[in-house]
């Protein structure tokens, strides 16, 4: 099997290289060689798809043979954890990049395979360059060979690290990685748009689907890996400014300012440099978070491998980036745009705003991540930033994301004139300002400024946020005759770009909500308890009522009962825990090797609105262990005979020696040995529970932090909606050429400005100029579709459908 | 005002923002950030500033302390002679002896003092290419 797969390795790095090549070689318009690109493409995914298959089957059927199951998976992994076993490894994961990005490519080329003719070809070579760069280095780089085998195959293999072992973790690694890898298709399109100097709207018309589609699969997953640190890793917290974790963040915020920049582009033909720009840099971070991770440059909560694929990471790096600005500096005259902002207060100023706080964003997280190497350069010393240094910089960057996600939605594109900006922001200005008096007068949010103005400015976007889609439900329920609820689902539907946008917006504000709260007013205490003692954090009180113990193959569990009351009245009972596991593998072994491999903490959560109850146990076993190497230094006495031994130490010993003399007894000898030591190791454990000696709780309380993963949620939703195909797309309409695609999203944008209009953010002035200004542009899409003959029947711009 | 001259100004506002930002930036990453050292530089060290320590743990050192522990580390290499550390506080879960930590903290008396919770240790799951697990 794994010859089989090292095979198909190899014949999916051919068939890019073979693809890339067809590609470049068709470039002038061959059809046939571009199609016949095309399915090299699907011939390559699938390809790498039967790898991932051949190596998920062999973690099923624990064939140890294979090097990547013996060293992270084992006979005990439970079947879930077995699939998800491949991406523990530097060499799984870097076949699941490989598979994401053929499958991103193949649904791309798909996509897009009638369209955007000239830029196709480039388009795939870059996407396959890339393609066969990740295939090659698991052909040909030392160490990282997924189809490596070991013989003689052992009879077990080390098992998948406990830490891991978490609902999440089967599903955070593919999720990071999608949305990384998902990023190389805008990249893509852009490199070829700008190599054909076809720099209009096109390529991000076609390609914007899968920039949003990156950005949510990378903001959820960056979501599950706070969730997993939150409970599963006993400290806490969610975020510690780790770089891995910040080498995630950084291309999601890029892409984030992609996202909003593309919008100007796409309507008014503006920023075309900036964007070209900001695909790169995306790229480019998303690349620096796979290479990060596997270098060891920077010192990280994430030990890392050895120094094998890092330099041929940080190579493609160099050539992305120094290529890509190359380019971008040779196409300039082609990039420049002679439209200029209208209006310092419109939608496309304020995504300016937002974008250069975005980027602003990213800079001081890179700067930060990469301080130790640049003080090294500069000083000579090693040095450090800490999580205060990122606070200071992005709180207040933060706060004003914040602020622009609220302003954004409620300012029309092109102009606002006064007194529709009066009209939208009265109320939510007022409910701002409501709001900040009363966290004043009602809660000690005074202490902390930048908190208050959070909450203020989320006070602020979210009522505007809501206003939107109130005033949007209410015209369309007088034109429509809805009635609200059905008029606000039919408004959603109608315009999901926009409003699943919103929506993402609201999550967003939500879960900023949740971590100024969480992170500015925390109770955080360490307190000694022995049982039957009680304490009280910040109202509750916490009696530890009894400890516990379970024992099994696999683990020794020391816990607790904890009983909590709020007010006299009983609230819950959180049971944590801590876990140690015997390393894996290992068949046999002293008591006390169950000690000496991982531990895990299993976190007592009460979750609420209002605050979460975190409760974490580090018991005190020192009393256990001493008693552990007391009883093994019985069991060694014991087989090892001598005088006073007792009488089942005679036979175990009668059998062991039978046992060296005739294999065929081994194994009844063992199981013999770890039922014994199995009865001790519970008989040992059970003191735990007379043990007097106090366990530490680390109490945690933390205000408003489900709000974190609620507007998490809400904002995954949002993007959902947004990804929606439209009706009409579903129904097969994917087809068109880009004349047509061009036109629609000019009727699109007269849609959007009436809707403006109805909606009181376009005065009638504003909305008649806009509007001629749109139908004019119209026009002219269309006197240019049919000079040019595509047989397209011409539409009257007024016959567009509102509603 | 014309169209180009107000742009210009724009411009130039929001470079020098830009600039003054960005050595804010870089000054206060340099006075805030503590320096990295290893357990062989801090040896034969005397009463210092607080630095990250970053070592590995000697194995079967680690002894509990009153409230706290105490445990020996060595260079990341494993070179070097040891140092002795003394931590109160929250311990990670996957602290023990062979493994890499992060400690912030100074050195009193010889012995290197950790502040509370700022104990880091590396956990030792990703992606390591050896195949010691």
């Amino acid at each position: 099997m794994a010859s089989l797969g090292s095979a198909l390795l190899l014949l999916a790095f051919l068939a890019a290289v073979v693809a890339a090549g067809l590609a470049l070689a068709g470039r002038h318009g061959d059809r046939r060689r571009v199609d016949l690109s095309r399915r090299t493409v699907y011939a390559f995914c699938g390809l790498l798809t039967a790898c991932v298959v051949i190596i998920e089957i062999a973690f099923a059927g624990n064939d140890f043979g294979f090097k990547i199951v013996s060293e992270h998976s084992s006979i005990e992994t439970p079947p879930f954890y077995k699939l998800a076993a491949m991406w523990s490894s530097q060499e799984g994961s870097l076949l699941l990049w490989a598979w994401v990005l053929s499958i991103a490519s193949s649904l791309a080329l798909w996509a897009i395979r009638n369209k955007l003719r000239e830029i196709v070809p480039y388009a795939t070579a870059v996407m396959m360059g890339i393609a066969a760069f990740f295939t090659g280095l698991m052909l040909f780089a030392p160490d990282v060979q997924p189809f490596a085998t070991l013989s003689p195959a052992p009879t077990d293999g080390t098992g998948l690290n406990p830490l891991l072992q978490h609902p999440s973790m089967m599903i955070h690694p593919p999720m990071l990685y999608s949305g990384y890898v998902a990023f190389t298709v805008p990249f893509a399109f852009a490199i070829g748009a700008l190599i054909t100097r076809r720099v209009d709207a096109e390529w991000i018309r076609a390609t914007r689907r899968f920039a949003l589609i990156a950005w949510t699969f990378l903001g959820f997953g960056l979501l599950l890996g706070a969730r997993w640190s939150y409970t599963e890793l006993g400290w806490g917290g969610y975020w510690a400014w780790d770089p891995v974790e910040n080498a995630a963040l950084m291309p999601w915020l890029l892409g984030t300012a992609f996202l909003h920049s593309i919008m100007v582009q796409e309507k008014r033909g503006m920023l075309k440099v900036w964007n070209a720009t900001l695909v790169v840099g995306t790229f480019s971070m998303a690349l620096l978070g796979t290479f990060l991770v596997r270098s060891g440059v920077l010192q990280s909560i994430h030990a890392f491998g050895d120094n094998t694929v890092g330099p041929y990471i940080l190579g493609l790096i160099g050539v992305v980036v120094i290529g890509s600005t190359l380019l971008i500096v040779s196409r300039l005259d082609d990039l420049r745009s002679p439209k200029r902002i209208d209006s310092l207060v419109s939608r496309e100023s304020v995504f300016l705003v937002n974008n250069l706080l975005l980027v602003g964003l990213t800079a001081v997280i890179f700067w930060g991540t990469f301080f130790p190497l640049i003080s090294e350069l500069f000083t000579g010393e090693k040095a450090s930033l800490a999580a205060p240094w990122f606070d200071r910089y992005t709180t207040p960057l933060a706060i004003g994301l914040v602020l622009f996600t609220g302003i954004g939605p409620l300012l029309a594109w092109r102009r606002v004139s006064w007194d529709s900006a009066k009209r939208v922001f009265r109320v939510p200005l007022v409910v701002g300002a409501v709001a900040t008096l009363a966290l004043l007068a009602f809660s000690d949010a005074g202490h902390k400024p930048w908190a208050l103005a959070l909450f203020a400015f989320a006070a602020f976007a979210l009522t505007g946020l809501a206003q939107e889609f109130w005033t949007g439900a209410q015209a369309r329920r007088q034109l429509s005759g809805e009635s609200t609820a059905g008029a606000l689902v039919g408004l959603v539907a109608r315009n999901r770009r926009r409003y699943g946008g919103y929506i993402i917006h609201a999550g967003v504000a939500v879960l900023l909500i949740g971590i100024a709260a969480s992170s500015s007013f925390q109770t955080n205490r360490d307190v000694n308890l022995k049982p039957g003692e009680r304490t009280t954090v910040d109202g509750r009180t916490i009696t530890y009522v009894k400890p516990t113990v379970a024992v099994d193959e696999e683990k020794f569990t020391f816990g607790s009962v904890l009983r909590v009351e709020q007010g006299g009245k009983l609230i819950a009972y959180l049971r944590p825990s801590q876990r140690f596991f015997r390393p894996t593998g290992q068949e046999t072994g002293t008591i006390g090797s169950f000690f000496a491999g991982e531990a895990t903490s299993e976190v007592g959560l009460r979750p609420g609105p209002g605050s979460d109850l975190w409760i974490a146990e580090r018991p005190n076993i020192t009393a256990v262990q001493r008693r552990v190497r007391a009883a093994d230094e019985g069991f060694a006495a014991c087989v090892k005979g001598g005088p006073g031994t007792p009488p089942q130490c005679k036979s175990l010993r009668t059998l062991m020696l039978a046992a060296r003399a005739n294999p065929a007894l081994r194994a009844q000898a063992l199981e013999q040995i770890s039922k014994l030591q199995g009865l001790a190791a519970e008989n040992v454990a059970k003191t735990y529970l007379t043990d007097t000696a106090p366990a530490t709780f680390k109490v945690i309380v933390n205000p408003l932090v489900t709000w974190m993963w609620i507007g998490g949620l809400i904002a995954l939703a949002g993007a959902l909606i947004a990804l929606w195909p439209a009706r009409g797309r579903r129904r097969g309409a994917l087809v068109r050429t880009e004349a047509d695609a061009r036109k629609e999203a000019k009727y699109r944008e007269i849609r959007d400005a009436e809707l403006d209009h109805t909606l009181g953010k376009l005065s009638d002035d504003d909305f008649a100029a806009v509007d001629a200004e749109l139908r004019r542009e119209a026009l002219e899409i269309l006197d240019r579709q049919n000079g040019n003959g595509n047989g397209a029947h011409p539409h009257e711009p007024e016959k567009i459908e509102q509603s | 005002m014309d169209p180009q001259r107000k742009r210009k100004i724009r411009l130039v506002v929001s470079l020098s923002v830009a600039v003054l930002l960005a050595v804010a930036l870089i000054y206060t990453s340099f006075s805030a950030s503590t320096q990295a050292k290893e357990p062989s530089e801090l040896v034969a060290a005397g009463p210092g500033n607080t630095v990250d320590m970053t070592g590995k743990v000697v194995p079967h050192s680690i002894r509990h302390v009153g409230n706290g522990i105490a445990f020996r580390v060595v260079d990341r290499d494993g070179s070097g002679k040891s140092l002795p550390v003394t931590y109160r506080g929250t311990v990670p879960d996957p602290f023990r002896g062979g493994r890499e930590i992060v400690l912030t903290g100074s050195v009193e008396n010889g012995t290197f003092v950790g502040e509370p919770e700022t104990l880091i240790t590396k956990c030792p799951s990703k992606f390591t290419t050896k195949s010691d697990g």
